[in-house]
């Protein structure tokens, strides 16, 4: 007997992803280069609203280095319409979207024009001989004004500024009682409004697209997170034959939804490198990305919470507002409606009622941004909660341990309709409580109180659920999503015993490589090092449908066990034939097969090979063990966890610190331990980031004011505390990895535990809200005015100042 | 232009436009496509390389401000394949997931150990506080630049070129073309 | 982005900028490190004809000890004032404020007087060279002369430097034996001042002897908070004396509002702040 090896799911492996980019041996998109490369620069517009009466681009012809300069009317035939995937009501309003505006823009950053030249600094040179004038419209900006009656209108064809609205009634769907009468049974019935701002993804790799027209297939590199859409988007905006394009994601630098699109850029690129024959690359600058890739967030929601004098929650009702932009881009609609199955998130209930009206207005179109639609209906519920918490003076732990779904209560059927499949809240919060010292934090507050301390002390509770692994395709079909969730993965057993792996999720810092390699080392029984992922390239990947969602471990992962699974069914029918014996007594274990109750063994690798060569088969299998299988979800999957944040209100100037951070998720099984603690680090990053420091801001104009990264705040290493994170496990059951998925639960649940947090520590200053990003005026105000809801008093930026005046010297 | 400059240890002589950026140069001129751009602002920090010694953002200088100095990239810091104890803290803490922000994170941070051999958690954070990251929320960051300063042999700090001494001293004259 | 193309002379000595700068016209610009200024010409905010980059000019370079005062040549970039130890024992304030400039990579190359010849009124150094009485030694073809801080700085981004005048180097006189703060606010680390308070004290004995207050970002230009200087000077150190003090933080400022700040905020900020720096600076 040999010893067993470590099983590797659930080991802490080091990322084989790591050694080329510690070293700077990167393949980022605008790292390559090409023979007769071409570069690109776009001209963008800056007014939001207007019609363009004239672009006068001779002069930019004739600029040195200069072969090309394009407007939208040159190419308004091929260019067709960006496509919106998923059109979430029959009578849904979706604008044309050209990705290059024809007439007219309606948002400032909307490309109006193309220049390709030599190099990217001649590109850049012509735009600014390009003269456009235009003849400007009326600006929408407000969700509130443009859905007025006599609002001005965005796309005036459409007749309205409303794209769509979507509901979502348990009465009517049979899932639970109407709300109308939950409200007025109920003892207490909170109201609150609250503002989703509008954010920027802001992965650090700017978009970058290299589209190589030279070979039979249009090659197109590009910054994306899904190679194999953008295939079948490309084609079929262009009606170029998919058969002629390859898309490749390269090394990928972040994306958290941003990523997740099919962009004017992409394609522009791609008509302008098969208009001039020539491989064309377009890089975009910070400012550009900013600018005009696409926006997360920006909802206004109210919400109404109906409960007992005794806690017991009764019944939620959601008016959402959701802000489009200026056009429906892939998935734009949608987001908001993925918050729809959530705001009743773990808590039982009577009856639940949501609506969501998509308004269009004169700024960048939104789309995904990590969580889409889930941090929106966590922040809602979790704010209430700790608002009713309030309202009944209970501990806020306690309301909710009173109102949530009890373990031993799962598979659970939600009001909302979803069934929960696993789940245990208790665990979750009972370890975050003990890391966090609840007790004592809640003794120190008290006494900060009683001395009136100038640094009052909050505590932020957030017990969350979010569905993720997207996603069930047959459900997708339900919601009008025009596309699948399932995906694929195909093994490769090469003659030397190595294993390549072909997966159809695209990883773009996610760590799939090494994830992967784990979960087929251990189903094949091959080592860690043998195996090697291939992805993100339609050419090797030719299926699959990439990586958002949280959906990649979930769904990917099993498409792989999947077909591992079949290589050691191949596997084993091969090896009874080499080993003489029957089928049925061939074990397989830790990658050996082996006779049943007899020491006659063989290995996979050596079964590869032999499977390989093929000199001697039993009758009727193929030349090899490779495999394939394509894996649909019968359900969501469903992490939960518990998060308890800590902040110091510096009550003379608003400013929060955050004192300490405690999460504990429950992600399911875990593959890699560093890898699932890395997700939840940079989650709750982003989420915290929300609740403190971003906003995306427009003044009266429609321009953005928060531009770059001086006035857009990303925190750095010095604004954010270290975060304590910890686990429990409750194995999905509905994937054979037990596998929930992580990729989105720190950016969910995070925000309203910071905010929750803020409100607690001033909430004795008769503040029951503060708007987010909770800044230090917006605090200062909301205690020294006692204004219910202190919003920011004007649209402008002020992060940047004059820091980059055109006017200054030198520094 | 014409400017002269050592990279990674490598002597390089070209005729530069003066607009040209050094990461453009680096970049473009020399292959070092690993130092990479992420902004236009010099916020964050995703360029950072040392100049003579000393970490600066490679898109907020010139090229021709380089002429007759030494410059050192993340690909210049591994030893002969052998990965500088930055780099190996950075793989073993998981301190990277994309990795767009590394090379910048790495070379700041070899920047602070030399001033700072032993840091605490908030001088690593505050040494930091020019480097953007999106991904790791910089737990594993500050972890591992810590666990590089404990591993690192002084000289290691010193890799790459050798600081001059800061003195109220004139400092000497560079050639000018 | 990629800035406009630009010409780009390298002067060996002052006489040769000073004749470049003149020679040029309004259409040059002068780059020291270049810290503000690169970005702009990467937006395409400006785009100069000429680059004159005093970066190579030794003279420019550098701190001396003259006596009663220091020199801080404009060219010395931020990193070495931060640590030099005749800033730090004579002038801290300037040490402590240099030390909040943007980021380490930053302060490598951005220099001591570019900083303050950019004139942002966010910049962290303006401040502290107001309430220091710091002298500005500029040099045109006319030839040099000096210009106090207190006439130095005219507007938002603009100063007494008239076309053609370089900014040479900055006198500070010696404080030898204060103690100073710099109390800076802003939302993130490297964000740019929303306000700051420089203070620079001297206590004898637990009476504020001397003291001066300057604050950052409260006007289009650095503010000398005078007002609050005088409540301080001849009193004890006490919580309350600061804190009575401090209240006058706001006289003679004009502050604006921006969406970190409206003027409401940055006026009570900028007593909070004061009340802060002052306390720390007497400790």
């Amino acid at each position: 007997m040999t010893a067993v090896a470590e099983p590797e799911v659930g080991r802490a492996r080091r990322r084989k992803e790591d050694a080329r980019l510690i070293t700077g041996r990167t393949r980022w998109t605008d790292n390559l280069t090409l023979p007769g490369m071409l570069h690109m620069a776009l001209l963008r517009s800056p007014v939001a609203h207007a019609r363009i009466t004239s672009i006068d681009a001779d002069a930019a012809r004739k600029m040195p280095g200069v072969l090309a300069v394009v407007t939208g009317a040159d190419i308004a035939e091929e260019q067709g319409s960006l496509p919106c995937a998923w059109p979430i009501t029959e009578d849904m309003k979706a604008p044309e979207a050209p990705a290059m505006a024809v007439g007219e823009v309606n948002f400032a950053g909307e490309v109006v024009a193309a220049v390709v030249a030599r190099s990217a600094a001649e590109a850049v040179d012509a735009l600014e001989a390009i003269d456009v004038e235009y003849d400007e419209l009326p600006v929408v900006l407000d969700m509130t004004e443009a859905i007025a009656d006599g609002a001005d209108l965005v796309h005036p064809d459409l007749g309205t500024n409303k794209s769509a609205t979507w509901v979502y009634d348990s009465a009517e769907a049979g899932s639970g009682g109407a709300i109308d009468d939950a409200i007025a049974q109920a003892d207490v019935v909170l109201e609150r409004t609250f503002r989703q701002q509008r954010l920027i993804p802001a992965f650090m790799e700017p978009r970058s697209v290299l589209v190589d027209p030279t070979g039979e297939q249009i090659t197109v590199w590009s910054a994306t997170q899904i190679p194999h859409i953008l295939k079948w988007m490309i084609s079929a905006v262009t009606g170029v034959p998919e058969t002629k394009v390859r898309v490749i994601a390269p090394d990928v630098g972040g994306g958290f939804g941003g990523k997740l699109q099919v962009t004017p850029e992409e394609i522009i690129t791609f008509l302008l490198a098969r208009k001039l024959g020539k491989p064309v690359k377009w890089t975009e600058s910070r400012s550009e990305s900013m600018q005009s890739a696409h926006h997360g967030r920006d909802q206004i929601q109210k919400i109404t919470l109906a409960a007992s004098s005794d806690g017991t929650l009764k019944g939620l009702k959601v008016e959402l507002l959701a802000d489009m932009g200026a056009y429906l881009r892939l998935v734009s609609p949608g987001v908001p409606i993925l918050g729809a199955f959530m705001f009743n998130a773990i808590y039982k209930m009577d009856a639940y009622r949501f609506e969501c009206t998509n308004v269009f207005t004169n700024k960048t179109p939104t789309d995904a941004y990590r969580g889409a639609g889930r941090p929106e209906a966590t922040f809602g519920i979790e704010r209430m909660m700790d608002e009713l918490a309030a309202e009944l003076g209970r501990d806020p732990i306690e309301l909710r341990q009173q109102n949530w779904i009890k373990h031993e209560e799962f598979p659970f059927t939600t009001v909302a309709g979803l069934t929960y499949d696993s789940g245990n809240y208790e665990a979750a919060t009972a370890k975050a409580l003990e890391l966090f010292g609840y007790d004592a934090l809640r003794q120190e507050q008290r006494e900060r109180r009683e001395r009136g301390d100038k640094v009052q002390l909050g505590i932020g509770v957030s017990t969350y659920t979010e569905m993720c692994g997207l996603a069930p395709s047959r459900v997708l079909g339900a919601l009008r999503y025009a596309a699948g969730g399932w995906e694929h993965a195909s093994i490769r057993m090469l003659p030397t015993g190595k294993v390549e792996v072909i997966t159809g999720t695209s990883p773009h810092g996610q760590g799939h490589e090494t994830a992967w390699s784990q979960i087929v080392a251990d189903r094949l029984g091959v080592p860690f090092e043998d195996v090697e992922v291939l992805h993100g390239d339609t050419q090797s990947s030719h299926k699959g449908m990439d990586s958002y969602g949280s959906r990649s471990l979930a769904v990917g992962g099993t498409a792989l066990v999947m077909a591992a699974d079949r290589v050691v069914e191949k596997a084993r029918k091969l090896a009874a034939h080499m080993l003489e014996c029957s089928e049925d007594d061939v074990e397989f274990s830790g990658g050996k097969l082996k006779v049943r109750g007899t020491d006659k063994s063989t290995d996979i690798q050596s079964v590869a090979l032999h499977a390989h060569v093929a000199h001697d088969l039993p009758d009727g299998m193929e030349a090899s063990l490779d495999s394939e299988a394509t894996f649909d979800p019968e359900n969501f999957s469903f992490p939960h966890g518990t998060h308890l944040c800590a902040v110091e209100v510096d009550t003379e100037t608003g400013q929060t610190k955050i004192r300490s951070y405690v999460s504990v998720d429950d992600v399911g099984v875990v593959v890699n331990p560093l890898i699932v603690e890395g997700q939840v680090h940079g989650g709750l990053a982003q989420g915290i980031a929300q609740a403190l420091f971003e906003e995306a801001v427009h003044d009266e104009s429609g321009t953005l004011t928060t531009g770059t990264f001086a006035d857009y705040l990303l925190p750095s290493a010095a604004d954010l505390p270290s975060f304590t994170t910890d686990r429990t496990e409750t194995p999905a059951t509905t994937n054979p990895l037990g596998a929930k998925g992580v990729g989105e639960a720190g950016t969910i649940a995070s925000t309203p535990a910071v905010v929750n947090a803020i409100v607690d520590a001033v909430r004795h200053y008769g503040v029951n809200d503060i708007e987010m990003p909770c800044t230090p005026m917006r605090v200062w105000k909301a205690i020294h005015t006692g204004e219910r809801a202190a919003g920011g008093p004007g649209d402008e930026a002020g992060g940047g100042l004059g820091s980059i005046d055109a006017s200054g010297g030198a520094q | 232009m014409r400017i002269t400059t050592t990279v990674d240890g490598t002597s390089y002589t070209d005729e530069v436009e003066p607009r040209m950026l050094l990461v453009q140069y680096l970049r473009e001129r020399l292959g070092k496509v690993g130092t990479v751009v992420g902004c236009d602002t010099s916020n964050c920090g995703a360029c950072t390389v040392h100049l003579d010694g000393q970490s600066v953002k490679s898109c907020s200088v010139l090229a021709v401000q380089a002429d007759g100095r030494e410059i050192t990239t993340i690909e210049g810091l591994a030893d002969d394949g052998e990965l500088h104890p930055l780099q190996q803290a950075f793989h073993d803490n998981h301190a990277l997931q994309c990795g767009f922000c590394t090379p910048g994170m790495i070379m700041q941070a070899l920047d602070l150990l030399k001033e700072n051999p032993d840091p605490d958690e908030d001088e690593v954070r505050s040494g930091l506080e020019g480097n953007l990251c999106r991904c790791t929320g910089y737990q594993n960051i500050v972890k591992a630049v810590r666990a590089a300063a404990e591993q690192m042999p002084s000289a290691a700090r010193q890799a790459d070129v050798p600081q001059e001494p800061v003195t109220a001293s004139m400092p000497s004259e560079v050639s000018q073309s | 982005m990629i800035p406009a193309a630009f010409d780009y002379v390298v002067p060996a000595s002052v006489d040769d900028a000073v004749r470049e700068l003149h020679d040029a016209g309004e259409d040059a610009k002068v780059l020291a490190g270049g810290q503000s200024l690169l970005p702009v010409l990467r937006m395409r905010l400006a785009a100069p004809s000429k680059i004159i980059d005093i970066g190579r000019i030794p003279e420019l370079k550098g701190i001396r000890d003259e006596g009663d005062h220091l020199v801080i040549g404009a060219a010395t970039p931020h990193h070495e004032v931060q640590k030099n130890q005749l800033v730090r024992d004579h002038a801290l304030l300037i040490a402590l404020a240099t030390e909040t400039v943007a980021d380490p990579q930053v302060r490598h190359l951005g220099t001591f007087g570019g900083a303050l010849a950019h004139a942002d009124p966010a910049g962290d150094l303006l401040a502290p060279a107001l309430a220091l009485d710091a002298v500005f030694v500029v040099a045109g073809m006319d030839g040099r002369h000096e210009i106090p801080a207190s006439e130095f700085f005219v507007d938002y981004f603009t100063t007494a430097l008239r076309p053609g005048e370089l900014l040479l180097e900055v006198k500070v006189p010696k404080y030898t034996g204060w103690r100073a703060h710099y109390e800076k606010f802003n939302r993130v680390a490297q964000a740019w001042s929303i306000c700051g308070v420089a203070a620079a004290c001297r206590v004898d004995g637990g009476t504020i002897a001397e003291a001066r207050v300057g604050l950052t970002n409260m006007s289009s230009v650095p503010v000398r908070a005078r007002a609050v200087e005088q409540a301080l000077v001849g009193q004890q150190a006490t919580a309350e004396v600061i804190k009575a003090a401090a209240s006058h933080a706001v006289d003679g400022t004009l502050p604006t509002s921006d969406g970190n700040a409206d003027a409401e905020y940055r006026e009570h900020l900028a007593k909070v702040l004061t009340e802060r720096a002052v306390t720390a600076a007497c400790s």
